[in-house]
């Protein structure tokens, strides 16, 4: 490696440095923000006023505002999210419970995108200005200006509640909770694992409806990227290059346009995938979802600060980490960044 | 003084906007025309304008009282007195959305005019200035962007409790380092071109440059980019209705309608279904008529 | 006979401000020759070279009495038929390897591609063909280049890498569109010999187009004048001197020479009466 990639490294090091404790910041900042009182949270409303004073004083709230940041800060990056109301346990376990769900739904939603998008880009760039381009066009905005979960109730009445393809609300019929071992945490998995082969598809069924639905704002992401991105290569020398080889159209696209973006695509799948994160926050709410955004929801309408502080904070943490993971994988898979 | 009124005058365009636009007016219904001559920027145009209209009369369009409940009408199927049906309060679902159209451009048009100018401030200024100014503001967009909007959004109008000029404020908290690395980006292709360079040699101010020189060249691409904006807006203001903390009951917000409908949804599917179309449509409409407008203006992004 | 046959083509491009009208009436023929096609940017040149190939873009509509490589007609065969023709019988050297060379693919691959598209030959040979095909453009350590890719390498080496996969599959002729304009000076006089010598050791027929009158006339047998999209005089290269159109004579004369010192370079005149002749005088 050389001296230039170390500095430039050091230096995306040093801005994600930053970028982490700008977060820690404002969590704590919105933190204070909140009009629920903290206390109240913690000790409940019909607790006496030593014992509301003694919570106060135990949570540093008498003491200046940057010696509570400073306590803020030391806690968070020791790790230690406070507890949630609602459970009783630590954030940190919360979290890491609910998240196979999440990741499970998350990544069977961003093959749909991959699985639909990115053929869909390509073809739109390659019948540019062509009615296939115009409709792919109008599909991509249409998935782009859809509310995710309004398409998720109209999903659950139609297939759902009138044609009855799709499974009902939550993970997996009720008949089959806890029929299988949990190995990894996600269904799909854990029930071929255990050999359950009736729970699988119950799995099946309930994930589809809600993973297809996430997957198609990653659709629209995905189709809209690949098509600019084909356009760009599409109209490069190195194409005209190829036909005059003689090869044939398809190997024009694939081999050689193709192979141009796919490292571009890599990186803009990685923040897709951040996206669904977002998605997931409406989806899983419409879905009974058990997963993190659900956990989300509830725990801000439960006005649970630590909770909806810490998950804030880790969703804040996913999103630097895929930024970081894109440009990894751009500098690891690129020849001209790879030399 | 005078010297530079003959400069300006001078046979070569110092701005590149002396030149290209004959006349104003003319210029821009020949853009205009030519927007709507792709059918589907067109139709995007189209429902702009009947949201536009919608909104402003809303007291003759709509059937009913939005607010009125009937008791003895509740929910019930879309029919010649309710075409849309009613709700479980029995009011009548049409003339809801058409009022709940204002709450929608209320919302649009507030976070427009916060975001744009504080994003093309910040990004112009960070970018002709560069230097430490520029690294402060990029790391702060930084951190703002290293969230999806809705999760900020959330965590925002939790901090400041529901209602929907909290939503307003949270969303445009989110909404402008975008448009903000934009103008940044713009400025940084201005900065060193010969027509900005000319007139620094006149000794023009940076804010005299910033405003007439930069700002203004950047304001193309900004139009397109707050106008897509405007749907991402609306879907992140249905969602805040949605999980109840954005515009409160009894205001007909479209996203809050979707949420208290949820509960019967099942059995009358109208609830949902006719405010989530309308959200549906105004987005698109937006984004519709971003992706013309960037053809238009902004033919290098294709 | 001859290997191309070029009549009466004519080339216009739609734009947003109604019809452009790049090529009219162009007829020549390519024998087993070296022909070059001079004339400004604009003038329709390479316009030409594209046609010939297809490879205009969609919007683009191109006409002629007769389009034709040896017997076959390139107007109206099938795409699938013209893709036999590109390659393994014309094609074509572009002007710059910066940008016409894919960049994630490596070099050796793109020329080893070439080939395998005509033939049906294993990846093996196709490799030991290709470091062959290298090693006859003059480069010295084929191994080590062929897995390189395309920003390793130079300016120069790229053109040479370019010539390499258009002289593979052994094409009757080539198109070579300013093969040297975006190369270094020092390096042009190389990239013309080695192409030089391939395409007579492999006896391929050349068109060359340039801007370039003074190379032309020292490394082409025959020239053709274009201007404005018409061929105004088509000239045996060694008869220059004596070219009678004016505006031949023009591009002659404003050749900076170091034994004909000027105080000025004459200014080119032009004459819109050279169009309305439709042609050579």
């Amino acid at each position: 490696m050389t001296r230039s990639r170390y500095l430039g490294l050091l230096r995306k090091l040093g801005v994600i440095a930053i970028t982490l404790f700008g977060l820690l910041t404002m969590t704590f900042i919105i933190g204070r923000l909140m009009p629920i009182d903290p206390v109240l949270a913690v000790v409940g409303p019909d607790a006496d006023s030593s014992t509301y004073e003694q919570v106060f004083r135990e949570m540093g709230l008498d003491r200046p505002v940057w010696v509570q940041y400073q306590y803020y800060l030391q806690a968070m990056l020791s790790g230690d999210f406070g507890r949630a109301i609602l459970t009783g346990s630590p954030v940190v376990d919360d979290i890491l419970r609910v998240l196979p769900a999440t990741i499970e739904l998350a990544t069977v939603a961003i093959l749909v995108g991959v699985g639909l998008g990115i053929p869909l880009g390509v073809y739109a760039a390659t019948h540019r200005g062509r009615l296939g381009d115009h409709l792919t066009r109008l599909i991509t905005l249409f998935g782009y200006s859809t509310p995710v979960f309004w398409v998720g109730m109209v999903g659950l009445i139609v297939f759902y509640a009138w044609l009855n393809w799709a499974g009902a609300a939550g993970r997996i019929g009720f008949a089959y909770d806890g029929m299988f071992e949990s190995y990894t945490g996600f269904y799909l998995i854990d029930t071929l694992l255990s050999g359950n082969l009736e729970a699988f598809f119950s799995a099946l069924r309930h994930i589809a409806l809600p993973a297809l639905i996430l997957g198609l704002n990653s659709v629209s992401f995905l189709g809209r990227m690949t098509r600019s991105f084909m356009l760009e290569q599409l109209s490069q020398e190195y194409i005209k290059t190829a036909r005059v080889k003689g090869l044939s159209e398809r190997s024009v696209i694939w081999k050689h346009a193709f192979k141009n973006i796919r490292v571009q695509l890599l990186t803009i799948v990685a923040l897709a995938y951040g996206g669904l994160l977002e998605g997931a926050v409406l989806i899983e709410t419409v879905f009974a979802w058990p997963g993190f955004g659900q956990y989300l929801t509830d725990s801000l309408l439960m006005g649970d600060m630590n909770a909806v502080m810490a998950s804030v904070l880790f969703i804040g943490l996913v999103f630097v980490f895929l930024n970081l993971l894109s440009d990894v994988l751009y500098t690891l898979f690129d020849p001209r960044t790879r030399s | 003084m005078k010297n530079q009124q003959t400069l300006r005058h001078a046979d070569f365009p110092l701005s590149p906007r002396a030149g290209v636009m004959p006349g104003k007016g003319a210029a821009f219904l020949k853009s205009f025309r030519k927007l709507c001559r792709n059918p589907l920027s067109a139709s995007g145009v189209v429902i702009v304008a009947v949201l536009l209209i919608l909104a402003m009369a809303a007291p003759w369009i709509a059937t009913h009282d939005p607010l009125v409940q009937d008791l003895s009408r509740v929910l019930s199927a879309p029919s010649a007195a309710h075409w849309f049906g009613t709700d479980e309060y029995g009011r009548d679902i049409f003339s809801r959305i058409v009022y709940g159209s204002r709450v929608t451009l209320y919302i649009i048009f507030l976070v427009t005019i916060i975001v744009g100018p504080i994003g093309l401030l910040i990004g112009t200024v960070s970018g002709y200035f560069g230097g430490w100014v520029d690294s402060v503001f990029m790391r702060i967009t930084d951190i703002f962007i290293s969230f999806p909007s809705l999760v900020l959004a959330l965590a925002f109008v939790a901090a400041l409790g529901p209602g929907l000029e909290h939503a307003v404020i949270a969303i445009a908290l989110t909404s402008w380092p975008p448009v903000a690395r934009l103008a940044r980006a713009e400025t940084m292709t201005f900065r060193k071109s010969d027509y900005v360079v000319a007139a620094q040699l006149q000794g023009a101010s940076a804010a005299r440059i910033l405003f007439h020189y930069i700002a203004i060249m950047c304001l193309p691409s900004l139009i397109v980019r707050l106008t897509m904006n405007m749907a991402t807006v609306i879907l992140t203001a249905a969602a805040l209705g949605f999980l109840g903390l954005g515009a409160q009951p009894p205001l007909p917000e479209w996203g809050a309608m979707i949420s208290t409908g949820r509960s019967y949804m099942l059995e009358s599917w109208w609830l949902v279904a006719f405010p989530g179309a309308a959200i549906m449509l105004v987005s698109l409409a937006f984004n519709l008529l971003g992706d013309g407008l960037r053809d238009l203006l902004d033919p290098r992004t294709e | 006979m001859s290997v191309l046959t070029v009549e009466k083509l004519n080339v216009t491009f739609r734009t947003d401000d109604g019809a452009k009208h790049a090529v009219r009436d162009v007829s020549f023929t390519l024998n087993n020759e070296k022909l070059a096609i001079v004339g400004e940017s604009g003038s329709g040149k390479s316009t030409v070279g594209k046609a010939i190939l297809r490879l205009n873009s969609p919007s683009t509509q191109v006409r002629a009495e007769r389009l034709a490589f040896r017997d076959q007609d390139l107007l109206t065969c099938s795409e699938k038929a013209m893709r036999t023709i590109r390659g393994q019988h014309i094609s074509m050297i572009m002007q710059d390897p910066k940008f016409s060379l894919n960049p994630v693919v490596s070099v050796g691959d793109q020329i080893a591609e070439a080939l395998r598209v005509h033939r049906r030959i294993s990846r093996q040979a196709a490799r030991e063909a290709a470091l062959d095909m290298l090693r006859e453009v003059s480069i010295s350590d084929p191994e080590h280049v062929f897995d390189q890719y395309p920003h390793e390498i130079s300016g120069g080496m790229g053109q040479r890498v370019m010539i390499a996969m258009m002289v593979i599959p052994e094409p009757d002729i080539i198109i070579a569109d300013e093969p040297t304009s975006a190369l270094d000076v020092s390096v042009q006089q190389d990239v013309l010999d080695i192409l030089t010598r391939l395409i007579e050791k492999k006896n391929i027929s050349l068109i060359f187009i340039s801007h370039d009158l003074n190379l032309v006339k020292k490394f082409c047998d025959r020239v053709l004048v274009m201007y404005s999209g018409q061929v105004v005089e088509s000239i045996k290269a060694s008869d220059l001197a004596n070219a009678s159109h004016p505006y031949t004579r023009g591009l002659m004369e404003s050749l900076p020479s170091l034994r004909h010192r000027r105080a000025t370079l004459p200014v080119m005149t032009r004459d819109p009466a050279w169009l309305a002749q439709g042609g050579a005088p």
